[in-house]
């Protein structure tokens, strides 16, 4: 078979396009081991760096004596805020508007935090000299409870003291971050006032840890003969790094380049600018020496950026016959000790606001306090996009609180609820405008896939068995259908520390007809190289196998805002497509010129420009390849090169429906998961292969969420979960078989109509393992119980339920 | 996650090793499969000057199945453990234990003589060897002698183990077709310790029951053994109740923690009962 007899179809197949089951390219390196991740870089005459940190969660630090550790052999320098307050460097700016200390200045407010930084010329030297420097604290009262921190007297950020305005308005007490309001208050009080039914519950869903394999860390290599810094990192976000470096660094930003290499997972966790990237800049800086510092797991669970941490207080209200007619949620946001979250810069309390969540509720209000405490900041979005898993987990919930009001099916409450189809573009009550969706036929196809009604039924005999004492095991059915808010985002109303929330792609098609694209974003994990090189196959012609992908050298790669919040397809991946199209709309002249008939007599075909009217008189994308090199094509330039930046005219939104069947063993807290279906609508799907990938591994970090992983303090504010025996990371043994199924509703905006999917399961797996663990104890009464369901936790319902007889 | 700095022994035998250990006295330590001393050198919760690699010493291996009698050497694998088929027709209840320890990756290096010497109320091999009433072989700068199981454990991470003594081998007595055995044990998640756990041997008339990580040493009750050999369940976990003095920690409170060790113990003497003869 050639050029000439395979069929359109056939030639499609070729190129590995969007659609196609590819295999991911990056497995190679991965599965032989030959992966290059920050701590692979190893170079010559590097230093380690590795931090002193507080054993204490809220104390004065009267002194730091370093002698001893200084006069350990191979101890270079020992670090204090005093060595870096000359240089402006022992605070940072937040992306959150805040500031954080780099190191400890006069006081610590979280255990863990960092105190001093020791280089070596050896890990181990590092370790050694840590044990050697004393510190003398001074305890202070500790705050680990942000209800209790907005009463108390205590001050935790005396450097705020007498700040009455925020970087997101008034501050209400001096433990107060900011209060972010959306919606209508007024109108949502009245509605609650007059409707049949009101609904009201404390939803709380718990501090945890994205927990990415690799802990964060960085090599910083300043070469004092050239004036640049060379900074490895395990960034998510390697341009808008570049940038705080610079500004905070002082050093030239065209004298810095930025390199994230392999990233083993981020899930969020590698956003922030971390006290060990400005460390090691400086301590390079001043040796001119490379500098590298890994944290090991402990420091990354206790020290940097946690998830999650909203008590969220509820109502919502219906008619009788379960109509929603009104929403309101107060959030009390626990942000530890400085506030560092991850989110754009207008959004204090991120996309909290979609937590209206897949339901056409007419009036609604939000009101989110940010607090500060005696806990670790942080606050990213954790394998979701800004705080929307809280806004799903809310919702979901909340609809199951209120089924249980109005004693209706929650799949019915559900349906009746739903935004219609038609409905789209649809404007919510708390400001967004969802851009398509199809709720009602996902909904019946999933529980059609599950038999909803058989297991209702199974159910109902189960209840009886239990009750005639012949088991001891209940059965749990777990509704979710959730809807995300993804691929931050219009420039409009979107950035971070002042950088537009766009990006890029980058794509140059070589002579004999492979290209290189490069992008802003980087993949840790998410298989970028794989399916954008799809996304490029498609739209130009060329196979996926001949196009190479790069990212994360700021050097080489267009600048962009990185990948978090499934932020990558809906932005760059949009990017990659209209520079394809750049480069298609080029090889249409060049073919036209060679066909020697006008631009608009030919017509695009798969992999080639043929003369409308005369398939058989056609140029392929490669022989156009070649031509833009070796032909002077008159009022042309030559080469075959594009690059767009693409700033979205709005967000994305995915959403699924997903149902969870549990067994619960009333007697230990034991639980299994008998059944999981996943049904996921992210718009065009560009890999199913993986795209079932990303839904099995974010709806396993979802049942860890759900049913154990917490980051938990103790009241003098050490961390308890500190390490991977106690904070729940699932394996292969822990993790169920999951069922995926999906519909498609592509995004009308997008150019390809694709809406992002890898943090939809974790969104809606969360609800669903949790209302599962609900559904069990519904007919014995109960309405509400605090994530992680872990073993005890679970017993304890049991036991207050008065199932242990 | 560093460790202190040490120096590193591997003797061919048990005299040299105990020479090594008389020599350093609290500063060394042998060093089995490493499962348990190296997070705790890690953690710098452990810091010693030397480690004793007891590798290399062929006496400490090997598993022997006698008719009334099994002896394990301290070196034997936690994997050797389950994949021995003579071991696990004398005695059933050392593989069904050994595999609900850790992960396969911990059980390739992790012995058994680590796991018993070790100390910690965490570790499931303790009690086990209480229920099975095993003897440990011990081998110091006085000579050999040898302490029951049942008398071994003081307190958490204190044994009667002396700090030059090497524990050498395992004597288990075989307790015979009729007697059903099984081992409970309720985890988090794998590679956990227990939440609960509980060997029960019954059957001929006799009975022994231990639990683990209920206590800071593994509980063996003579009282609930006793109540279990002569049929009365209930009052076997009544016994066993008031022997165990569980601690809150995230695994759950003390409230949480008896009742499943009820659960645990119930579960393992139900399925004991079925298996005995
Ligand atoms: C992730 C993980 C999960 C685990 N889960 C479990 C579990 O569920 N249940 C369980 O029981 N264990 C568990 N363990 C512990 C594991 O079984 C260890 O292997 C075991 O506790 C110690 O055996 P070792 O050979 O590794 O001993 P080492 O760690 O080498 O030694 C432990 C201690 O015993 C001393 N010692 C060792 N051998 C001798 C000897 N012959 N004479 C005198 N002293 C000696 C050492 O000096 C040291 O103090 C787990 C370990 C890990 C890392």
């Amino acid at each position: 078979m050639n050029d000439q007899t395979m069929t359109p179809e056939e030639r499609a197949a070729n190129l590995k396009g969007m659609g196609s089951s590819r295999k991911r390219v990056e497995d190679v390196r991965f599965t032989q081991g030959k992966g290059n991740y920050v701590d692979d870089i190893k170079l010559d005459g590097m230093l380690f760096g590795d931090f002193v940190r507080s054993p204490y969660a809220h104390a004065r630090v009267v002194s730091v004596n370093k002698e001893a550790a200084l006069a350990l052999p191979g101890v270079i320098a020992v670090l204090t805020a005093e060595d870096l307050s000359p240089l402006g460097l022992h605070w940072m700016p937040t992306l959150a508007g805040d500031k954080q200390m780099v190191l400890a200045d006069g006081k610590v407010l979280f255990q863990g935090q960092e105190v001093a930084y020791v280089v070596a010329e050896d890990r181990y030297i590092a370790a050694d000299a840590v044990e050697l420097v004393e510190v003398e604290y001074e305890e202070l009262p500790v705050l680990t409870d942000p209800f209790e921190a907005l009463k108390s007297d205590v001050v935790l950020r005396e450097d705020l003291e007498g700040q009455t305005e925020g970087a997101h308005g008034p501050r209400k007490h001096h433990n107060h971050i900011f209060t972010w309001e959306q919606g209508d208050k007024d109108a949502t009080e009245a509605v609650l006032a007059e409707a049949d039914v009101v609904a009201e519950e404390m939803v709380y869903y718990h501090r945890t840890h994205p927990c990415p394999l690799e802990t964060c860390g960085c090599v910083a290599s300043m070469d004092k003969v050239t004036g640049k810094l060379t900074l490895y990192g395990t960034f998510q976000a390697p341009h808008a790094i570049r940038t705080v470096v610079s500004l905070i660094s002082g050093v030239a930003e065209h004298n810095i380049r930025v390199i994230s290499p392999d990233i083993g997972g981020g899930f969020g966790n590698k956003v922030g600018a971390y006290a060990g990237y400005v460390c090691s800049v400086v301590a390079s800086i001043v040796t001119g020496k490379p500098v590298k510092w890994v944290e090991d797991r402990m420091e990354n669970l206790m020290s940097t950026a946690f998830a999650r941490d909203y008590w969220m207080q509820g109502k919502i209200a219906a008619t009788k016959d379960g109509k929603i007619t009104g929403l309101w949620c107060h959030t009390t946001a626990d942000h530890g000790g400085f506030d560092a979250c991850a989110d754009p810069t207008k959004f204090p309390a991120g996309f909290m606001n979609i937590c209206t969540g897949s339901y056409d509720i007419p009036t609604a209000y939000l009101a989110v306090d940010g607090v500060y405490t005696n806990k670790a900041p942080g606050g990213v979005a954790y394998r979701c996009s800004f705080r929307v898993t809280e806004a799903a987990y809310f919702i979901e919930r909340m609809i199951e609180v209120l089924a249980i009001k109005l004693n209706m099916d929650a799949a019915e409450l559900r349906r009746i609820n739903f935004i219609k189809a038609d409905q789209f573009p649809y404007q919510s009550a708390l400001g967004w405008e969802y851009d398509s969706g199809d709720y009602h036929t996902a909904w019946d196809k999933a529980l059609k896939a599950v038999d909803y009604d058989g297991l209702r039924a199974e159910q109902a005999q189960r209840i009886e068995e239990f009750k005639a004492g012949k088991t001891r095991k209940l059965l749990g059915i777990g509704l979710t259908h959730f809807t995300e808010i993804v691929g931050a985002g219009p420039v409009k109303n979107c950035d971070i520390l002042g950088l537009g929330m766009f990006d890029s792609c980058e794509i140059r098609i070589h002579p004999t007809g492979s290209a290189i694209a490069r992008l802003g974003t980087i993949s840790q994990g998410q298989g970028h190289a794989t399916t954008f090189a799809q996304i490029i196959a498609s739209e130009i012609g060329l196979p996926a196998d001949d196009i190479t992908l790069e990212e994360g050298d700021t050097d080489t790669a267009p600048y962009g805002l990185g990948t978090y919040g499934s932020r990558s397809t809906p932005v760059a991946g949009a990017a990659t497509a209209m520079a394809a199209r750049k480069i298609r709309a080029k090889a249409q002249m060049i073919a036209a010129y060679l066909l020697e008939v006008h631009d608009d007599d030919v017509e695009w075909d798969v992999d080639r420009f043929a003369v409308k009217g005369a398939p058989e008189r056609f140029k392929t994308m490669k022989e156009i390849a070649f031509a833009a090199y070796n032909q002077a094509i008159p009022g042309l330039e030559p080469g075959l090169e594009a690059v767009s930046y693409y700033d979205p005219p709005n967000m994305t939104y995915p959403f699924g429906a997903y149902i969870c069947v549990m067994e619960i063993d009333v007697d230990t807290g034991e639980w299994e998961v008998r059944q999981f279906y996943a049904l996921d609508d992210c718009g065009t799907r560009i890999n199913p292969m993986i795209i079932e990938g990303q839904v099995h591994g974010g709806v396993t970090e979802a049942l860890a969420i759900a049913m154990g992983q917490e980051i938990a303090y103790d009241e003098m504010g050490n961390v308890k979960t500190g390490t991977l025996m106690d904070f729940f990371l699932p394996t292969a043994w822990e993790t169920p078989n999951y069922t995926t199924d999906h519909t498609v509703t592509p995004s009308p905006h997008h150019p390809i109509g694709a809406k992002g999917v890898g943090e939809s399961p974790n969104v809606g797996g969360v609800p669903a393992f949790s209302n599962a663990v609900h559904d069990a104890f519904r007919p014995f009464g109960l309405v509400q119980s605090h994530m992680p369901h872990d073993h005890w936790r679970i017993w304890k319902i049991a036991n207050g339920l008065g199932l242990h007889g | 996650m560093i460790p202190a700095g040490f120096e590193y022994h591997r003797p061919g035998d048990i005299a040299s090793a105990i020479g090594i250990l008389q020599e350093h006295g609290d500063e060394a330590r042998v060093l089995a499969g490493g499962h348990s001393l190296i997070p705790m050198m890690k953690l710098r919760m452990a810091e010693m000057g030397h480690l004793v690699d007891l590798q290399a010493i062929e006496e400490l291996k090997g598993i022997e199945v006698g008719a009334d009698t099994v002896s394990l050497g301290a070196m034997v694998t936690q994997h050797e453990l389950i994949t021995h088929d003579g071991l696990a027709s004398a005695i059933p209840l050392i593989r069904e234990a050994a595999l609900q320890i850790a992960d396969p990756q911990v059980r390739y290096v992790g012995t058994v003589g680590g796991n018993v010497a070790n100390g910690d109320p965490g570790n499931d091999m303790p009690g086990l060897m209480q229920c099975l009433n095993a003897t440990f072989d011990l081998s110091g700068p006085d000579g050999n002698r040898s302490v029951a199981a049942r008398d071994f454990y003081e307190a958490a991470y204190f044994t009667a183990r002396e700090d030059e003594e090497i524990l050498t081998r395992i004597h288990i007595p075989v307790p015979g077709a009729a007697v059903g055995q099984a081992y409970e044990k309720q985890k988090r998640k794998i590679g956990d310790y227990a939440t609960a756990a509980a060997a029960v041997m019954v059957g001929n008339g006799t009975a022994s029951v231990a639990m683990t990580n209920l206590a800071d040493t593994p509980v063996w009750s003579e009282g609930a053994s006793a109540a279990l050999a002569s049929g009365d369940v209930e009052g076997c976990v009544a016994a066993m109740l008031d022997a165990i003095d569980p601690v809150a920690d995230n695994r759950g409170p003390v409230e949480f923690k008896k009742h499943v060790a009820a659960v645990m113990l119930r579960r393992a003497i139900d399925r004991a009962q079925s298996r005995a003869g």
